[in-house]
């Protein structure tokens, strides 16, 4: 068999072996996103078959040889009623059926995880609360709802994982959200699937699925020392926020504890929800975000924070619940040194209990 | 035993093309570049949207080649990143939006009104200069290096990332766009102000109708792209801070702005098609068109509703979800009139008496190509399963079913069925035949794959891809060569009946259209005299009287 060219020889052995139809299920909406799929699929192959077979019976039933005269119709309004109000009914059903998966899949539940995403010409780059960084990987464990924050640092990418059937747009200057619960443990791909630029096709990787006791361990053995609101921390005082942000009955800023999803009055008498996208636009645009009954002497910070900097910070702000820690972060004129931080198990660190709340 | 005709043409050998008609009414190259008639126009744009129809093919090409193997190793992933762009921009702004209506429609329409011409001829002129401008423009980007934004032009990628000539690429779309307001507004006037005596709306051919639904979302579309461009071209040259967020702008916005052209203006591409398709299946089953007034509203109701779908390309962009809702409802609702069109083109066969000539293979090859190109559509449309498939190759096997094998076979099918008109000769008939299976074959083998790969997560605008996609895109790559051939075919075959087709006669098909009551070629005045319409549109009835008096009266 050596003169068969062994192009062809390569291309047989991929193909029984590397060839798939259809992409694995991983996720618990994976199931009911291929439900709707295969519907849809199963209708499309109904109303081709029909075209088909009216195409095809008509010409062999009146072509010119067997029929060659032909009898004029000028339509019906029964048929065409039918073809009418049958293709409206399936398309409005699949239109009720998408829209309740698509509310199910960027309707995040109270109490997923949330795991920071930041998309850059051309890598994703994760930010776990508890402080651990990835790049073009994402760990997950099974059977825990994850919500992903995804924003982009420059322009449109779009964070694809074909095994969970989910995906969203990462946005620049915007969070968007989107969420899963993985279920098979494995490695699947990750996908940038907005075009971004040159390296595009390069802005993949995989995300490894891990049953929890996996996971954890392996939250261990990958942190880096900080969490992420702990990171947020050091910002905080680097920047100086506490400067004004400091609590005190004389403070130029308002105080920041609780203020997570808080109701707020602007100055401009406009109330808004305190969420990640309120506090991340106040932090790089703070004229157009002053709280009542305060003076707009913040500087803007567009440009000069980082989009994984503005994540630790507003981390750091979700977690701030007592006014203990702000005044730990007060007394800290210094960064804190690092083995002071270290100490603690990664588990015990309080911001890395707080983020397992809603 | 052959198969059954309906083509009847004039005894070979006293049969002559007649001495005065448009394309020999003045000679030289100044009678054309100067001419106001609109069959000479048309032959203009059939000769340029075809040169510009090879070189995206040719990309094509380039880009099917490279996806042969897993690596980017044909080409640099920047090199494959200008190819799909230059590959987009030229068949989408300059074959796919003017191929239809700015060819056959311009060479049609006058006549099927029974007119001498378009109301405009001189902005109908101008109109093909600025598509020659914009098709220079665009061969100037390419010669300079190309561009890399993918047809899109999406910000603040083009606004701001890249370096390559985005400013000469929007600029050329910006002209290309005003060659097809021009068109547009010309069809409009004619068909309200040109039709001859008689012709009232409701006996206009369905060609008519679907060109100007396409025609109204030209002329309102249109001027939303160009001010975008406008703003991108300014984003990029002085930072006015529409688009990009670093300026304060709004990325969004342009998703926005752009997609309300963009999306119409895929109606744009196919509605005029679908009008070839209505020509052509009435003509070769002998019936009129199976519930004209119908097929007539849908495509009205077609260009109605595409202006409301836009941000069905947006469902994953962080749109709110109700507006997710609200636009996926009148996604579903746009492709009602395109399944009444498919059912009522079927039953225009129900009884009828058929034959099948090529342009009749075309258009059964577009309603299957089509069926599957439009289906595909919904699961796009409604918004769970848009979330998994789209940005992926499903999405790219759709609009290629749509656009090629829709448009395009509409095109082709147009092409051969007024080619005798145009040209005063007959194509060949058995190797046309054979090309348009060959393209039908060529097409489902390249990108039906495409729709399994899109399954897979396999992303679009990709160079380089994991390996367990290969096997799909070998397909793919394997099937774009047959369609290769498959388009070659016709431009050998074409040509060579410029000389030495059969002499057509003035009616081959036997059809019932104005156009085919006059000679071929036709005079440049179209007509002797200005027709009067006195029957229906598709009425054969009325042929068959017209061809036995005319029996009587020259025996």
């Amino acid at each position: 068999m050596d003169h068969i060219s062994p192009v062809l020889w390569q291309f047989l052995d991929k193909w029984l072996t590397h060839f798939s139809l259809f992409p694995p299920e991983a996720s618990k909406i994976a199931p009911e996103s291929d439900a709707l799929y295969f519907f849809m699929v199963l209708v499309s192959l109904v109303g081709l078959t029909i075209v088909v077979l009216l195409v095809v019976a008509f010409s062999i039933l009146y072509n010119k040889k067997r029929h060659p005269q032909a009898v004029q119709i000028e339509g019906s309004t029964l048929l065409e009623a039918t073809w009418t109000i049958i293709p409206l009914g399936l398309f409005l059903i699949m239109f009720v059926w998408g829209a309740l998966l698509y509310f199910r899949i960027y309707t995040p539940p109270a109490n997923a995880m949330n795991i920071y995403v930041v998309g850059k010409q051309w890598m994703w780059k994760i930010e776990h609360p508890g402080g651990q960084h990835e790049i073009n990987m994402l760990h997950v464990p099974t059977g825990q709802a994850i919500q992903l924050t995804i924003i982009s640092q420059d322009v449109f990418h779009s964070f694809s994982i074909p095994a969970f059937r989910v995906k969203r747009e990462a946005i620049p200057g915007r969070y968007t959200t989107v969420w899963f619960e993985a279920t098979t443990p494995g490695t699947y791909h990750l996908f940038c699937t907005q075009y971004c630029g040159t390296n595009h096709s390069q802005m993949i990787g995989d995300v490894i699925v891990m049953t929890p006791e996996d996971f954890k361990k392996w939250l261990e053995s990958s942190t880096s020392g900080n969490s992420l609101a702990q990171d947020g921390e050091r910002l905080f005082a680097s920047l100086s926020c506490n400067a004004c942000h400091n609590a005190q009955p004389d403070a130029r800023g308002p105080g920041l504890v609780g203020v997570y999803g808080a109701q707020l009055t602007l100055a401009t008498g406009e109330t808004v929800t305190a969420d990640d996208a309120y506090l991340r636009q106040a932090i790089l645009d703070p004229a157009q975000h002053i709280t009542q009954g305060y003076t707009p002497i913040m500087p803007t910070y567009q440009g000069q924070i980082s989009e994984d900097g503005v994540i630790a910070l507003v981390e750091y702000i979700k977690n701030l619940h007592t006014d203990y820690r702000l005044q730990e972060t007060l007394n800290t004129t210094q960064l804190p040194p690092n083995n002071e931080v270290k100490a603690p198990a990664p588990g015990q660190q309080p911001a890395a209990q707080k983020e397992v709340k809603p | 035993m052959s198969a059954p005709t309906i083509v009847s043409l004039p005894d070979p050998s006293t049969a002559r093309i007649p001495k005065m008609n448009f394309l020999t009414r003045e000679n030289g190259l100044l009678s054309w570049l100067l001419t106001g008639d609109h069959k000479r126009i048309a032959t203009l744009y059939l000769i340029s949207i075809t040169f510009f129809f090879f070189i995206g093919g040719a990309l094509a090409g380039l880009i099917r080649l490279e996806l042969l193997t897993p690596q980017s190793d044909l080409m640099a992933a920047d090199t494959y990143n200008k190819v799909f762009s230059m590959h987009g921009l030229i068949m989408v702004f300059l074959f796919l939006v003017p191929s239809v209506p700015a060819t056959i429609g311009n060479f049609v329409i006058p006549m099927m009104v029974g007119a001498k011409d378009l109301a405009l001829p001189k902005i109908n002129l101008l109109s093909w200069y600025l598509y020659i401008l914009a098709g220079g423009m665009m061969l100037y980007t390419m010669a300079m290096g190309g561009v890399d934004t993918g047809w899109t032009f999406t910000t603040p990628l083009s606004t701001h990332y890249l370096n390559t000539n985005v400013v000469s690429a929007g600029l050329a779309v910006f002209v290309a766009g005003f060659s097809s307001i021009f068109t547009g507004l010309n069809f409009v006037v004619t068909i309200h102000k040109m039709r001859c005596p008689g012709m009232t709306w409701f006996r206009l051919p369905l060609f008519i109708w679907s060109n100007y639904a396409a025609s109204i979302l030209m002329i309102l579309g249109t001027p939303v792209l160009a001010i975008t461009l406008v703003l991108v071209v300014l984003e990029r040259t002085v930072h006015i801070g529409v688009f990009d967020p670093a300026y304060g702008g709004d990325p969004l916005l342009f998703q926005h702005l752009f997609w309300f052209y963009s999306h119409p203006a895929v109606y744009i591409m196919i509605l005029p098609g679908m009008g070839v398709i209505s020509e052509v299946i009435s003509t070769f089953s002998r019936k009129r068109v199976f519930g004209y007034t119908a097929v007539a509203f849908s495509s009205v109701a077609i260009a109605v509703f595409a202006f409301f779908v836009w941000a069905h390309h947006m469902f994953i962009m962080g749109i709110s979800n109700y507006a997710a809702l609200v636009f996926s409802l009148l996604t579903m609702m746009v492709a009602v009139p395109s399944a009444i069109k498919i059912f009522n083109w079927s039953f225009t066969l129900y009884k009828g008496s058929i034959t099948f000539e090529t342009p009749m293979l075309y258009a059964i090859g577009f309603m299957g190509l089509f069926t599957i190109g439009g289906m595909t559509g919904v699961f796009l449309g409604s918004t769970g399963t848009d979330i998994h498939l789209t940005e992926t190759y499903f999405i790219v096997a759709h609009f290629h079913f749509v656009m090629v094998g829709g448009m395009l076979m509409a095109f082709l099918a147009g092409i051969h069925f007024w080619w005798p008109k145009w040209t005063g000769r007959m194509y060949p008939e058995k190797i046309s035949q054979l090309a348009a299976v060959v393209t039908f074959i060529g097409f489902n083998f390249t990108f039906f794959p495409q729709f399994i790969l899109g399954t897979l997560g396999m992303p679009r605008r990709y160079a380089a891809y994991p390996p367990e996609f290969q096997v799909l895109n070998v397909f793919s790559t394997a099937g774009a060569t047959i369609l290769g051939v498959g388009y070659l075919l016709p431009i050998l075959y074409l040509t060579w009946s410029l000389k030495y087709g059969a002499i057509a006669g003035n009616n081959p098909w036997q059809a019932t259209g104005l156009e085919w009551q006059t000679q071929s070629p036709p005079l440049t005045e179209n007509f002797v005299e200005i027709p009067i319409m006195d029957h229906e549109a598709y009425d054969y009835e009325w042929l068959e009287q017209q061809q036995r008096k005319e029996v009587v009266s020259v025996g």
